[in-house]
C-alpha cells in the first residue's frame, strides 16, 4: 500500500443560487474586472489515504464524497488531482 | 409521555427544548448524549438547535453520524415522533429523515428575528392541533436556512403535502419579501410522508410565553402530546 494525496473541489450544484459566488463576482466587477462572468465559491479538501494504486485511491475518495463530503442535493464534486504523498 | 432531547457537541437550544417539555407541557424529559445508543424510554425525540460540530463541513453533516442517530432513525422508522429544529432540521435532512437540504441564506447574513409562518399541513404529529392556514410568529436564528431540493423531489414534496410551514407576511401571503432566507417556495418546514418527523428552521421552543414575545410555539408541543396520547 502506498500513500496518496487526493484533492477534491466541492462546488454548489449548477443552477442553484450561489449567493457567495455572486457577492464575490460583484466585488470583482467593482474592482474593474468586468470580464468576470461568474464565480462559484466552494470547498477544497485534501485527503491523504493509503491505497494499492492511484486509481484505487480515487475510487475510495469518490465514495467518501458521495457518503459524506458533498451533499448530493446541493453540491457537485470533482477530483482535482491524485498524487503520491 | 417522555421527551428525549439529543445533545450534540455544539447544541445550544437543548435546555430550551427541555423547558418546553417540562415547564410548558409538564412532561418528563431527558437529555440524550450523542454518543449514547440508549433513548432511555423516550416517546418523543427533539433534535435541537445549535451548531453541532461547529457546522464543520456542512451544518449537520457530521452530527448525522453520531451513534445516537441510528437510534433516532429507528425510532422514526417505528413511527415515533421526531422534530428537528434549526440545526436539528439540518441534521434530519443530512440524515435522510426529511427531503432536501439547507443552504447559506440568500442574503449571506445570519438572521436573528421574529418571522411569521403559515401552517400548510396538519397531517403531522407536530401540527395536529393547528388549523390549515393558521399563522404563527416565532424567532429564527440561522445562517444556513435556505431550503433547497431538486426539481423532481420538490414536485413530490409539494404534491404530497409534505410542506408543513411557509414564510409569510403579516397578512398571511407567501411573498418574496417574507421569504427571509430565499428558501424554495418560501418553505420553512417539511415533514416525512408518515407525518411523524417534522423539521423547521424557526424556533417553537423560543416562543412559549407571550412575555417573551410569542407563545405561538406551544401548539407544536401540545400537538405532539395530543398525538401520542390519542
Amino acid at each position: 500500500m502506498k500513500t496518496f494525496r487526493v484533492s477534491i473541489h466541492i462546488v454548489p450544484r449548477k443552477g442553484l443560487l450561489d449567493p457567495q459566488g455572486k457577492a464575490v463576482a460583484d466585488a470583482l466587477h467593482t474592482l474593474g474586472f468586468d470580464a468576470v462572468r461568474d464565480v462559484h465559491v466552494g470547498r477544497h479538501l485534501v485527503i491523504e489515504t493509503s491505497a494499492a494504486d492511484a486509481h484505487a485511491a480515487e475510487q475510495s475518495v469518490r465514495e467518501m464524497c458521495a457518503r459524506l463530503l458533498a451533499n448530493p442535493v446541493t453540491e457537485d464534486f470533482e477530483i482535482a488531482g491524485v498524487s503520491a504523498a | 409521555m417522555k421527551f428525549g432531547i439529543v445533545s450534540f457537541p455544539g447544541s445550544n437550544c437543548d435546555d430550551d427544548a427541555v423547558f418546553a417539555a417540562t415547564e410548558t407541557l409538564g412532561q418528563p424529559a431527558v437529555k440524550l448524549w450523542h454518543k449514547s445508543h440508549d433513548l432511555e424510554g423516550s416517546d418523543v425525540l427533539i433534535l435541537p438547535g445549535g451548531f453541532s460540530y461547529g457546522d464543520y463541513l456542512r451544518a449537520g453533516a457530521i452530527a448525522r453520524f453520531s451513534p445516537i442517530m441510528q437510534e433516532v432513525a429507528a425510532h422514526a422508522q417505528r413511527g415515533g415522533p421526531v422534530i428537528g429544529i434549526c440545526n436539528g432540521f439540518q441534521i434530519a435532512c443530512e440524515a435522510g429523515l426529511l427531503p432536501g437540504a439547507l443552504m447559506r441564506n440568500a442574503g449571506l447574513q445570519f438572521l436573528s428575528m421574529p418571522v411569521t409562518i403559515r401552517v400548510e399541513n396538519i397531517a403531522s404529529c407536530w401540527t395536529s392541533l393547528c388549523t390549515e392556514g393558521q399563522c404563527l410568529t416565532m424567532p429564527i436564528a440561522h445562517g444556513e436556512g435556505r431550503y433547497t431540493v431538486d426539481a423532481a423531489t420538490l414536485e413530490r414534496v409539494e404534491g404530497e403535502g409534505l410542506v408543513v410551514f411557509r414564510y409569510v407576511d403579516a397578512s398571511g401571503e407567501a411573498t418574496d419579501a417574507a421569504n427571509v432566507n430565499g428558501s424554495l417556495d418560501n418553505i420553512a418546514g417539511v415533514r416525512n410522508a408518515a407525518g411523524n418527523v417534522v423539521g423547521l428552521m424557526p424556533h417553537p421552543e423560543r416562543a412559549l410565553d407571550s412575555l417573551l414575545g410569542s407563545a405561538d410555539g406551544r401548539v407544536l408541543f401540545e400537538s405532539v402530546l395530543a398525538a401520542v396520547n390519542a
